[in-house]
């Protein structure tokens, strides 16, 4: 590059950059600091926002129903990302292994393309306790019919199995993409060798799949932390605050009790989380990419 | 025998994946009153398209009752338009805008490109949660509650994603045909629009679909900005009608039609481009 002379296209690149930075800094950098004030005042959307110190913080510490939220939480993820990442492995490895079909891919692909809503919605109805599908089949078996979205020990892994519905699909697509870098040699010696699919799975694919599975599990964990339109539609936080979950307790202190400077202040909270993840993810990122290179 | 096996386990997980399809459809095609009595087979007993012309705004408030509706002005015709106006525009001009700034750090000089670059790429780490309390406040204060300018502001002009992924691409470009453009008299612009934008389309497209597809989910932000009927996206208007059932049973039946409605568009956005779509979903790709 150093044959060709200095150039400074420093006017040029001002236009270039013009609608992307006057989009961050009014839309990402402006709030980003707008949002870390709220935090620390008292604040209606009606009012002038007034400093209130750490007060916001305080209260968050001794507010049960937060400490409940992040618990409801954690147990959504775990529900969640543990059913979804053994589900998408398995989907993922079966395709490996069995087919390049663009079909099938698009077929199971389907569940995430549509909207949230549409998925709670669609699910709401086949989980109705007196006319769904669902409990029509277990009627006709005998058990039932259950309240999947009212009883407060199933409503959380019943929105836990409609989210894995919506999301292995695409989980497994990332997970089968991976997959493909592996070299075809080594299944074609390890067959030769006697292996069996099984043997092969855990010898092969799994150890070869792990910096990308890390970054695929860490990924849908940042995803499954701001679980929110799944719930708005079903159950709303309830029964009794079983599925309200943090991103829903941030937007009830916010747009139900109008108390922005108190969500702001729990919104804190769930960015560090997810800064964190975010963290890792980039990290992850960048090893996965030394390895290909 | 292993290999019938695991494509018995694959069919499961089709039909799983389909099914629930299949019943949303089923139900949007039967008569609200034969819920009841009707809701074993897979095909409904005497199908109807009423449920369709009903949340379409089709049929008249008397008719729309007597087949279960609420009798509330409902037009979803409109909110997939809207939403069509929506995913179009976020789709199309930050893609275009984020080409142009990926451009611009991959291959201008100017000072201090990689630090703004590592700015921007820092807001990855901000969750659209915390942004989300400011920015409903910032578009309440500029008038802009129900209005598609305030329903799409927030993601017309950039996401720091899409800057970053254009950025990565335009680096891989080879630069010998950009020089020799320049050796040509092109200025920046000129080689932008005349060569490595034309270069780009296969990136340029994959970054439009993943987009479309994104603001065809968007749920929370149009509904706390755009909950007018003017503007009202398909996602707000099913939330709005499972709120408008009349009695203490949401209607189902009108419920699932506009849900089908929903698919739809993203269904055949699957059949034109699923292949491009499937293959741009690996671990760089994803969001």
């Amino acid at each position: 590059m150093s044959s060709t002379k200095r150039r400074d296209d420093r006017r040029a690149a001002w236009w270039f950059l013009a609608p992307v930075l006057a989009g961050f800094t009014v839309f990402y950098g402006y709030p980003a600091i707008r949002g870390a004030w709220y935090s620390v005042t008292d604040y209606s959307m009606l009012n002038t926002p007034t400093f209130v110190g750490a007060a916001n913080y305080d209260k968050l510490v001794h507010d049960s129903q937060f400490w409940r939220s992040l618990l409801v939480t954690l147990w959504y993820v775990v529900l969640n990302i543990g059913s979804q990442t053994v589900l998408a492995l398995i989907v993922a490895a079966l395709m490996h292994r069995l087919t390049r079909s663009v079909v099938l891919r698009a077929t199971l692909l389907l569940p995430w393309l549509v909207p949230n809503v549409t998925v709670g919605l669609l699910w709401m109805w086949l989980l109705d306790t007196n006319l769904g599908f669902v409990n029509h089949l277990l009627t006709s078996i005998g058990v039932g019919p259950v309240g999947f979205l009212t009883d407060a020990a199933l409503a959380m892994p019943s929105i836990a199995a409609i989210n894995t519905w919506a999301y292995t699909g695409y989980t497994a697509l990332l997970l089968y993409a991976g997959m493909l870098q592996i070299p075809q040699y080594l299944y074609e010696g390890a067959s030769i060798d006697g292996a069996g699919e099984w043997r092969m799975f855990r010898a092969i694919t799994l150890p070869l799949l792990r910096p990308v599975l890390a970054l695929v599990l860490v990924v849908s964990l940042i995803g499954s932390f701001q679980i929110f339109d799944t719930i708005a539609v079903t159950t709303q936080g309830d029964p009794a605050g079983a599925t309200r979950v943090l991103y829903y307790f941030i937007y009830q202190q916010a747009f139900s009790y109008f108390q922005m400077g108190y969500a702001s202040a729990a919104a804190v909270f769930l960015a560090l989380i997810l800064g964190v993840l975010t963290a890792i993810q980039m990290r992850l990122l960048r090893a996965s990419r030394s390895d290909l290179a | 025998m292993r290999k019938f096996f695991g494509w018995a386990v694959m069919a499961v997980i089709v039909v799983a994946t389909l099914f629930p399809f299949w019943w949303m459809i089923r139900t949007a095609l039967t008569p609200a009153g034969d819920l009841l009595s009707d809701n074993a087979g897979l095909l409904p007993r005497d199908p109807t398209l009423v449920n369709f012309a009903r949340v379409l705004g089709l049929t008249s408030e008397a008719e729309a009752r007597a087949a279960g509706g609420s009798g509330a002005h409902i037009d979803f015709a409109r909110y997939i338009l809207n939403s069509v106006i929506y995913c179009t525009l976020i789709a199309a001009f930050q893609t275009l805008f984020c080409a142009m700034a990926g451009y611009a750090f991959a291959r201008l000089r100017f000072p201090g490109r990689d630090l703004i670059f590592a700015i921007l790429i820092s807001a990855l780490m901000v969750p659209p949660i915390f942004t989300l309390l400011p920015n409903f406040v910032l578009v309440k204060d500029l008038g802009l509650i129900n209005t598609m300018a305030g329903m799409v502001a927030p993601s017309i002009l950039m996401t720091p994603f899409a800057v970053f992924f254009l950025r990565q691409f335009f680096l891989s470009l080879p630069r010998d045909v950009e020089e020799a453009a320049i050796l040509d008299g092109n200025g920046p612009w000129g080689i932008f629009w005349r060569i490595s934008l034309p270069m780009s389309r296969g990136p340029l497209l994959t970054i439009g679909i993943t987009t479309t597809v994104w603001a065809w989910k968007d749920f929370l932000w149009p509904l706390l900005v755009g909950r007018g009927e003017e503007n009202r996206l398909v996602t707000v208007a099913l939330g709005v009608f499972l709120q408008q059932s009349p009695n203490t049973q949401p209607d189902w039946t009108g419920l699932m039609a506009a849900s089908t409605l929903s698919v739809i568009p993203v269904a055949l956005l699957l059949v034109f481009v699923g292949k491009r779509l499937v293959q741009s979903l690996n671990f760089t790709g994803s969001k």
